[in-house]
């Protein structure tokens, strides 16, 4: 396992600035395995961005990019998204 | 979850220090006022952001380490020598200083006193933060939900929260102690890293269903709920929280 | 609301020489570990290097074939798109132009790929003419698997996330590939000198 790896949660802060809604408790489904999370259970690594990826087959879930006014989010490995209201 | 989702785009709010409390040689308790704090739960966190006078930011998450309190919260930050963020925290700040803080943040590493018990709640060194969070709430609210900590440090005096632990040890709180490093003379407890064996001594059984919240350093936390999962707990009840490789 | 300024907050930045250091960057003395993913631990035994692509044949390496060719000791500067330089870094690597030696093709881009599935995209004429190393070797040793070792690539006059870990090889392509954070948000280019960190700049 690697030692920089993070949970989803660390990234909470940044994907309620962009959702305005609590990000965490939200569910992912895993396009490659079918995997279902809570976006606070993803591994994280940050690498030139943020990287999400699927605690069960390491696939990449979804990135995030910050840019000084813009932020990119990246859904290709993710396939449905579930957030309660 | 009703009523949990937190609704509105988060600003970043000034915060200003009122107290600063030393816990151990390396950790540090910092008291905020944060006008418009609009509350939190046990187990979220903030991020703090600092900017220098030519513009240059750096930011970092920080574990709320209090129980709510009006516009009061405290962070409990542990100095990392090689540190940029963690040293100006533990060794500039005074009281009056100003730092940004966005938050409060997070909504699955977070108990609510109304979830219950049982609790088991393992911290690894600074990790022990968000738990004591969810220990002092618990105290706040007179909750009785069984509830169970073990916390690991490298020795009797970096346990973070030691003095309050024991002065909150009781029937329905049990506190138990590893020391990896060193151990003062007479010492009868764990003496090694937290384990299978000593998770399934001290916590409770799968088929107690416990809510079971882990904190520490990345790999130290990896650990422990690898081998929570493989004593039979259910993964989803195991949260964890990790710090990266050296912790908070 | 301008943010607010942290009385005797500096980081951990070094001054520079002027000229040394891009727009926008900070000179650091650490070398911060980032990755988009978990570190690979390929054998070296199982390790190869290839190019495949838009090529009469493609050519491949074990580990013994590469670190048997002409290789060198190259100083420059680094800059990551998260702001942080590292001035006068040391590398041992094999020059891409060695590599690609006698190479006939019509190519004119190039994607790197690697163990962990990143991939990153180049026009052809970024790696060639002593611009690009695949390195194997950081200051004087074998390059840690967190830095990318056993082998990434090293192409210092772009923006760190061109520079590829754990490389596995070089596809050569008559058409522009954009590659994982080309797609994802960062520059296609990225020339440092002229801050080209994200789509549009």
């Amino acid at each position: 396992m690697d030692a920089l790896m993070l949970d989803g949660n660390a990234v909470a802060g940044l994907l309620q600035e962009v959702f305005a809604v609590e990000m965490t408790t939200a569910t992912v489904s895993c396009n490659t395995c079918g995997a279902i999370n809570a976006v606070g259970a993803l591994h994280v690594f940050r690498g030139a961005g943020i990287v999400m990826r699927c605690p069960r087959c390491d696939s990449a879930v979804g990135t995030i990019v910050e840019g000084d006014k813009r932020v990119w989010m990246g859904f290709a490995g993710a396939r449905t998204l579930q957030v309660s209201l | 979850m009703a009523g949990t989702a937190l609704l509105g785009r988060l600003t970043w709010k000034v915060a200003e220090v009122v107290e600063i409390v030393a816990e151990t040689p390396r950790t540090k308790t910092l008291a905020f006022d944060v006008p418009g704090w609009p509350g939190h739960r046990a187990g979220q966190h903030v991020d703090v952001r600092l900017t220098a006078e030519d513009g240059y930011q750096a930011q970092r998450s920080y574990s709320i380490a209090s129980a709510p309190d009006g516009t009061r919260l405290e962070l409990t930050v542990e100095r990392l020598d090689d540190g940029e963020v963690s040293p100006y925290l533990t060794d500039e700040l005074r009281r009056g200083d100003q730092i940004e803080l966005r938050g409060p943040v997070g909504g699955y590493f977070v108990w609510e006193p109304a979830q219950g018990g049982p609790l088991l709640l393992v911290g690894g060194g600074s990790g022990v933060v968000p738990l004591m969070a969810i220990i002092r709430t618990r105290d706040a609210v007179a909750s009785d939900a069984e509830t169970r900590l073990l916390l690991s440090s490298r020795d009797w005096n970096d346990i973070v929260y030691r003095d309050e632990l024991e002065r909150l040890r009781h029937d329905s709180l049990s506190v138990v102690h590893t020391l990896t490093r060193s151990r003062p003379p007479g010492w009868t407890g764990y003496a090694r890293r937290v384990d299978a064996q000593m998770l399934a001594a001290v916590g409770p059984s799968p088929a107690q269903l416990p809510r079971i919240f882990v904190c520490g350093p990345t790999p130290f936390v990896g650990a422990v709920a690898e081998a929570l999962v493989q004593l039979g707990h259910e993964p989803h009840r195991v949260k964890t929280e990790r710090f990266g490789p050296t912790g908070g | 609301m301008p943010p607010l300024i942290s009385r005797g907050f500096r980081g951990r930045r070094e001054d520079a020489p002027a000229g040394r250091v891009p727009p926008g960057q900070y000179v650091t003395r650490d070398f911060p570990v980032l990755s988009a993913g978990p570190t690979p631990h390929t054998p070296l035994e199982e390790w190869d290097f290839s190019i495949v692509g838009e090529v009469d044949e493609p050519r491949r390496w074990t580990w013994q074939e590469f670190r048997a060719l002409p290789s060198e000791e190259v100083t420059v500067d680094i800059h990551c798109v998260t702001k942080w330089s590292k001035l006068d870094t040391v590398w041992q690597g094999v020059s891409v132009d060695t590599l690609l030696d006698g190479v006939d093709t019509a190519a004119e881009h190039v994607v790197q790929y690697c163990d962990g599935g990143y991939t990153t995209n180049l026009p052809l004429d970024d790696v060639t003419g002593g611009k690009a190393w695949v390195a194997f070797g950081y200051d004087g040793e074998p390059l840690d698997p967190e830095h990318g070792g056993p082998a990434r690539m090293l192409v210092p006059h772009l923006y760190f996330w061109k520079s590829a870990k754990w490389l596995r090889g070089l596809q050569l392509l008559t058409y522009d590939e954009p590659g994982f954070w080309e797609i994802n948000g960062y520059h296609n280019y990225g020339d440092p000198w002229q801050e080209q960190r994200y789509w549009g700049d």
